[in-house]
């Protein structure tokens, strides 16, 4: 996790907060550091997460997450990670029918409906433990990234199903979590993705949107994070309030500052 | 053009060339060499395939592309080149199959237009040691008298043929260059192993996957390179295999009607064929040691929502933008030039960061023999916003205005970042214009 990220949504890992729905989004820019950041945050927090990535193998996250202090394989082993990959899962899926039913067994259906056996997936994974002790804080879901969903078949109404479900699940009876990454299209007409968008920013608590910089690509500003928090199930007069950073990615972390403080150019 | 310093010869490491000197053009362009490489020795723990190299960030393993020039301008796993009509985008293709017979890794050529047994025929020719030293030196108007040392020949051919004795093999270049003028010797093409996957020849045998939304070609070019990957253990299955080795995958002219895909006839057609295609493909890459460049007719995509799902789901997307049939074909900025080469998108893999170019503006042409891709060194810039007055300094200030321009935006503190802009129209080379967003 990124230190400077923390200060900036104002919270620690000991103090993380519970029945909420965070919104990650990238515009014309790579928003993956963000997903990199919430997992170390959420392992560190001691809480169990539920990872469904589908975009990058569980070595690339592994590598990444020891950067930042946490290791995925110990974490992997002692329960605490429950880890889909879905690229891996995605060649076994495909080229041999399965004997039960697998969370992406909709790549091999023409015309899948919806995500159920994906959402059966993450509620199994996030089962609360049985025997008494709490072993876990509280159940994270983690998704990378929603997108490719709808490139791999699923309508975007399928995909906002499947979030509303893992949300009454998740957030709503197990206390839990859920951060996932949609990228804007911006203005490339993808319907569908703006729906899913769309659909998600009403229902999110928190949206932290990485926007590549409009002047272009620059070597020491690598984009702008704008962070919105909302109160989504109270209509409210009181505007949600915003802040606008930018940032640097570095080898292990991410630096924030105010927009035109970069310290290349003061 | 630039005088341009010999550039190094030795195994496993390629000099970086360097541009010196002014000149009274409009644009000056500088060349850009390969970066020069470390010394291998420190990472001989590592798997040694011929023709790989480590990366220093991330310590995955880098294939070249063929075009020294391009390789530092991307990293691994999967490239998809996209072009107008077609022409320079073969030519990539060409160059990423040709590296991997020189460096011995096997082939498979997927293609709905041409056999892959004739797209082998024409890849280009590598070129010898001493001959590239000559074509760099001869645009740089040095003289270099062309030795005709025979000793040199010989050695030359055994240096290039794939190493059959045991030793490692890190020795072994990364990137050559090719002589487009002149084919592949036959012998290194049947020296070398490869598979060939040509469209309408598998389109009658059977299927044993569900009928789901990709089309029939994708499928059965998706079964053919899972059986490739697990027969010949690319994917690690069979670990008495003697050495390891790459699997390059070239796949032609992607999205058009003759895989069977109609995405380029109709705006609603068969939206998700492609992706998921790309999808499993990209499961298949990253569980095996191979790598893939994928060509695609980008232009005759009706549905643009396509384009970005696809730059969604590859590591590496490179555009280029070849001036034939438009108004910058006539245009004397780029006279000298074929087109202009987009980076859309680079991997980052195992990493927070990715190795960028600091530089964005680039342009391709292809000479008699080579390829070359060149930077663009002098740049003009729009002015937004309030700071018209700076415009007039600079006029005044002439070539050297840009470090003048930041005492001065440092003296009224306006925050800003620059962008550097490419030329479109023709300018003065004393003049400099500075595009500054106000934020």
């Amino acid at each position: 996790m990124f230190p400077e990220l923390n200060n900036l949504l104002n919270t620690t890992p000991d103090r993380a907060e519970q029945g909420k729905l965070t919104l990650l989004c990238d515009a014309n820019t790579d928003g993956s550091f963000l997903v990199h950041h919430f997992l170390s945050f959420y392992l560190k927090a001691n809480c169990k997460v539920c990872f469904v990535a589908l975009i990058q193998s569980f070595s690339h996250y592994n590598i990444v997450g020891q950067k930042l202090g946490v290791s995925l394989t110990v974490a992997r082993e002692c329960g605490q990670l429950v880890f889909l990959e879905g690229l891996k899962s995605s060649v076994d899926v495909f080229f041999r029918a399965q004997a039960e039913p697998h969370p992406l067994q909709f790549l091999r259906e023409a015309n899948a409906e919806n995500l159920q056996p994906l959402y059966e997936f993450v509620r199994e994974a996030l089962k609360p433990v049985d025997d008494g002790e709490a072993a876990w804080r509280c159940p994270v879901l983690l998704v990378d990234d929603l997108s490719v969903l709808l490139s791999l078949g699923m309508g975007a109404v399928a995909v906002l199903d499947f979030i509303h479900y893992c949300r009454a699940t998740v957030c709503w009876e197990r206390k839990g979590n859920i951060v996932a990454l949609v990228h804007d299209s911006g203005d490339t007409e993808d319907e569908e993705n703006n729906i899913l968008l769309n659909g998600l920013s009403h229902q999110s608590h928190l949206i932290l949107r990485a926007e590549g910089l409009a002047t272009g690509f620059c070597r020491d500003v690598h984009g702008q994070l704008r962070i919105l928090w909302r109160t989504p199930s109270q209509p409210t007069t009181q505007r949600d309030r915003s802040l606008t950073y930018q940032y640097k990615i570095q080898d292990k972390s991410v630096s924030f500052f105010a927009k035109g403080m970069s310290p290349a150019v003061l | 053009m630039a005088a341009v310093a010999t550039c190094g010869t030795g195994a496993g490491s390629t000099g970086s060339m360097v541009a010196a000197g002014g000149k009274n053009n409009v644009t000056s362009f500088q060349r850009r060499g390969p970066r020069a490489s470390g010394s291998d020795s420190s990472y001989s723990r590592l798997v040694s395939i011929a023709g790989t190299r480590p990366s220093v960030r991330n310590g995955q393993l880098l294939v070249s592309t063929g075009l020294p020039a391009l390789d530092q301008l991307l990293g691994r796993f999967r490239t998809e080149i996209w072009d107008k009509y077609n022409i320079y985008s073969s030519l990539l293709f060409k160059y990423f199959l040709a590296e991997g017979i020189i460096n011995g890794h096997t082939l498979l050529v997927a293609s709905a237009k041409e056999d892959p047994a004739d797209i082998l025929q024409e890849l280009p020719a590598p070129l010898l040691d001493d001959n590239v030293k000559k074509d760099f030196d001869e645009d740089a108007c040095n003289h270099k008298t062309a030795e005709s040392n025979i000793k040199m020949k010989i050695a030359w051919r055994y240096q290039l043929l794939p190493k059959m004795e045991a030793g490692p093999v890190s020795s072994s270049r990364f990137g050559h260059y090719y002589d487009t003028s002149k084919k592949m010797p036959q012998e290194l093409i049947e020296a070398s192993k490869w598979h060939g996957f040509f469209s309408p020849e598998k389109s009658s045998s059977t299927l044993n996957i569900e009928p789901c939304s990709l089309t029939h070609g994708y499928i059965k070019l998706l079964q053919f390179i899972q059986n490739i990957i697990y027969e010949e253990g690319f994917d690690g299955s069979n670990p008495q295999k003697k050495q390891k080795n790459i699997l390059r995958i070239g796949i032609q002219n992607l999205g058009s009607p003759l895989w069977g895909d109609d995405i380029c006839c109709t705006e609603n057609g068969n939206s998700h064929s492609l992706t998921k295609f790309l999808y499993v493909l990209r499961g298949l890459l990253r569980t095996s040691l191979s790598a893939c460049m994928i060509t695609m007719p980008t232009h005759l995509i009706q549905n643009k929502a396509i384009i970005s799902r696809v730059t969604n789901l590859s590591d590496t997307v490179v555009g280029l933008e070849s001036f034939i049939g438009s108004e910058r074909e006539t245009n004397p900025l780029y006279k000298d030039y074929h087109g202009l080469i987009h980076i859309r998108q680079i991997p980052r893999l195992n990493n927070l960061i990715y190795d960028v170019s600091d530089v964005k503006d680039l342009a391709f042409k292809l000479k008699k023999k080579l390829f070359t891709i060149e930077v663009r060194e002098n740049f003009y810039i729009l002015v937004h916003g309030k700071v018209t007055v700076t415009v007039f300094l600079l006029e005044a200030l002439g070539k050297n205005s840009f470090p003048c321009l930041f005492q001065i935006l440092e003296a009224t503190c306006i925050p800003c970042n620059v962008r550097l802009n490419p030329s479109y129209t023709a300018i003065s080379g004393s003049l400099c214009y500075l595009s500054l967003s106000l934020l």
